[in-house]
């Protein structure tokens, strides 16, 4: 009987005529143009500075900053409010202000200010661009202060509060860095395995949830309440295709991400399937149940649109789950698209085995048979 | 006329009386104001630091002392051998790992920092921010300051994306399927043999959008001032008439996708794929644009809420004259005239 009605679930997929096509563009999409996308990473910012010295000290430290690869050197403007107004057009994200006499206050061992503006509304951007820029400065004035120490034949002590540094240039130089499974600082390798959530999401989750409301629509599932059908072949059948098609999409996706971006799981690919059947089971059930209790596709759409935004949101997909205050860190240990975002990344990219992520394996499972028994449960055939 | 503001009345039963749906319309703006307000940032914290040191002298302890104080860091485990922080990384307990030379006091060598770098982005902020706590560059040689947003908060760059994504889901996605739902019912064809102009039964659809996607507006305004905290500094007026250009322009892209889509789920799905999506990657809204490759620079210019999401800042945020936003008025308004044009031209008097 089941095999019947799974048929004709392929057989009613394939005859509508935008389904197949999405089934196939949409991952290919996510895969080929959301890694580009996502590049949180702070680049090409802007910078104006204003050189009220006009030194061979400040003009040094122009040169640096035009040179250095990070930021992108808008010109030297004349005062900070002719440099603002450039922030204001956001032509400029920064402005280095160097102050009157800054290289003569350095001979003399005094600290002169310079001004760093830079514009916060995006907050990371802004704080970012600062410290790198204040880099810069700091790294100018060490080398001036040794240059000038070569020259006077003594060594600057500094009294800062901090007695640990003694020479900041020393350590500087002797400072490295060593970056574990991800040598190159490649995004995407860390934003691949997440996408696999948001099409899982997206093919087990939304499309069983709209084909059953609509169903409810056109009324045609009241004529398969009245036949023989039980509960538990009707639900199967129609979450089953959809898990096909979502193992179907996933070996589609690692096939990309192999081809067009030479990135493979460091880990067993088995673990990665089994991380995304039971996001799937999650996802299956969920719209279920709100289809159940949705009465017309609008309605299914926006609420599963509602629950599924603040589950990505939450999850650490995009941002880290560290940095989130404690009230709403709490909530990333009921939220599975958290656990499968955590284990997918350390199988995929720190090569962890069952052994790394058991807890979050079962925490998916037992998540997944709540809302399994929920959705079959809730799921009446006589209303 | 009557005729036209008897349909409106109707439809704005119809909306009102799906209780679900207005639920989850007035829920949205409020939970991903306070997600986004409260849950979702960038900020560095917590970062679980294993500090490897083989003598703990004077300096090296001065150097934890301060990194623990710091709010950025938090020290798990002190150990003595580099293998044991690698290992305590690689099984999820640590973050990063600071090795402090043996001869760090007399500064003949110096700092190695081991770093998680699945996440590449907070990896070089770690970096950075520790790099900084360490060598405590002197204090008072720089002077930053956070122009528009001191304390910057992330809600400052989130709210006019928010707006954006909502007014654009709303207004297109909504209106849309209102229009298609029709068709698909079979009731569109008794409308358009009724006396009534088509075109008006079709403005009356998207009215009580109008005024649905007004209020929704003053919502979250009110919500990013009250509860947020996100300063209103630019003036109300043009906030308010940039945001009128752009939901008109969401209204006729809804009439366009209504226009070409005979079912539900194809309005659906094309709404949702063709707009949400290249909306949600492609405007700036999340991922900032400068940092994409060129081809999709190019894609984004065509994407209408790049623009709002872009004055918006400038007006709320920064709170700039309305000069600053000339440009992005200008592309707004264009856009507005084309899709209204295209939407106008494509609609069909008669059911295919």
């Amino acid at each position: 009987m089941i095999r019947y009605l799974i048929q004709k679930e392929f057989l009613q997929i394939r005859r509508n005529a935008f389904l197949p096509r999405l089934i196939v563009v949409f991952p290919i999409v996510i895969m080929c143009v959301m890694p580009w996308v996502m590049q949180m990473e702070v680049k090409n910012i802007v910078v104006d500075v204003v050189d009220l010295d006009r030194s061979t000290q400040s003009q040094r430290l122009v040169h640096d900053i035009e040179h250095n690869n990070y930021f992108i050197f808008h010109g030297q403007k004349d005062s900070y409010a002719e440099a603002l107004q450039d922030i204001e057009h956001t032509d400029a994200d920064v402005v280095l202000v160097i102050p009157q006499d800054y290289a003569k206050d350095l001979t003399l061992g005094r600290q002169p200010q310079v001004l760093i503006a830079a514009n916060a509304v995006n907050g990371t951007k802004g704080s970012m661009g600062a410290a790198y820029l204040s880099q810069i400065v700091t790294a100018n004035r060490w080398s001036s202060e040794s240059h000038q120490a070569g020259l006077n034949g003594r060594v600057a002590t500094e009294v800062d509060e901090v007695n640990a540094n003694p020479n900041m240039s020393a350590i500087q130089s002797k400072l490295s860095t060593l970056y574990l499974y991800n040598k190159h600082l490649n995004y995407k390798l860390f934003m691949i395995p997440a996408l696999f959530a948001i099409v899982m999401m997206l093919m087990t989750g939304f499309l069983p949830a709209l084909n059953i409301v609509g169903e409810k629509e056109s009324g045609t599932i009241e004529q398969i309440n009245v036949t023989p059908v039980s509960k538990w072949s009707f639900i199967l059948a129609k979450l089953i295709p959809y898990w096909i098609i979502a193992l179907f999409v996933i070996t589609v996706c690692l096939l990309l991400a192999w081809l067009v971006y030479g990135i493979t799981p460091a880990g067993p690919l088995w673990l990665i399937y089994l991380l995304a059947m039971l996001l799937a089971l999650f996802f299956s059930s969920f719209g279920l149940i709100i289809s159940n209790y949705s009465d017309t596709m609008q309605q299914a759409v926006f609420v599963m649109w509602f629950f599924v935004v603040i589950l990505l949101l939450l999850s650490g997909l995009f941002t880290p789950t560290r940095s989130m205050p404690s009230w709403s860190y709490l909530t990333t240990y009921i939220n599975p698209v958290s656990y499968f975002v955590e284990s997918v990344r350390t199988v995929f990219i720190r090569g962890g085995t069952l052994l790394h992520i058991w807890h979050q394996v079962l925490a998916l499972f037992v998540i997944g048979i709540i809302m399994a028994s929920w959705a079959v449960l809730s799921y009446k055939k006589n209303n | 006329m009557k005729q036209f503001i008897s349909f409106v009345i109707k439809e704005a039963k119809h909306i009102l009386r799906d209780k679900r749906t207005m639920l989850m319309l007035f829920g949205m703006p409020l939970v991903m104001m306070l997600l986004f307000g409260f849950a979702i940032t960038n900020d560095v914290k917590n970062v679980r630091t294993v500090v490897v040191t083989a003598n703990s002298d004077y300096q090296t302890q001065q150097a934890v002392e301060r990194l623990s104080q710091s709010e950025y860091f938090t020290i798990v485990r002190t150990v003595a051998m580099p293998q044991e922080a690698e290992r305590i990384i690689r099984n999820q307990k640590a973050d990063m790992a600071i090795i402090f030379a043996k001869d760090f006091a007399s500064s003949k060598s110096g700092l190695q920092f081991i770093v998680d770098a699945a996440d590449p982005n907070m990896a070089q902020q770690w970096t950075t921010y520790a790099s900084q706590v360490l060598m405590n560059p002197a204090a008072g040689l720089i002077n930053s300051k956070m122009l528009y947003n001191p304390q910057m908060k992330s809600a400052y760059n989130f709210v006019p994306a928010i707006m954006g994504m909502l007014l654009m889901l709303i207004c297109a996605l909504m209106t849309s399927i209102s229009i298609v739902r029709e068709k698909e019912r079979g009731t569109m064809e008794v409308l358009l043999v009724s006396p009534t102009r088509p075109l008006m039964i079709i403005v009356a659809k998207a009215v009580p959008y109008l005024a649905l996607a007004f209020t929704i507006l003053t919502i979250i305004l009110l919500m990013a001032r009250f509860v947020l905290g996100v300063p209103l500094q630019g003036s109300v007026f043009w906030i308010y008439f940039t945001s009128t250009i752009y939901i008109l322009l969401a209204l006729s892209l809804g009439l366009l996708v209504s226009n070409i889509a005979k079912t539900q789920l194809v309005a659906l799905l094309v709404c949702a794929m063709v707009l949400l999506m290249p909306i949600i990657m492609l405007s700036g809204m999340i991922f900032p644009i400068e940092s994409m490759p060129r081809i999709l620079q190019w894609v984004s210019v065509i994407i209408p809420p790049r623009y709002y999401i872009s004055a918006m800042r400038k007006l709320m945020v920064m709170g700039v004259g309305v000069e600053q936003v000339f440009f992005e008025l200008t592309m707004l308004t264009a856009m507005l005239a084309v899709l209204l044009a295209l939407s106008l031209k494509t609609f069909k008097t008669r059911l295919e």
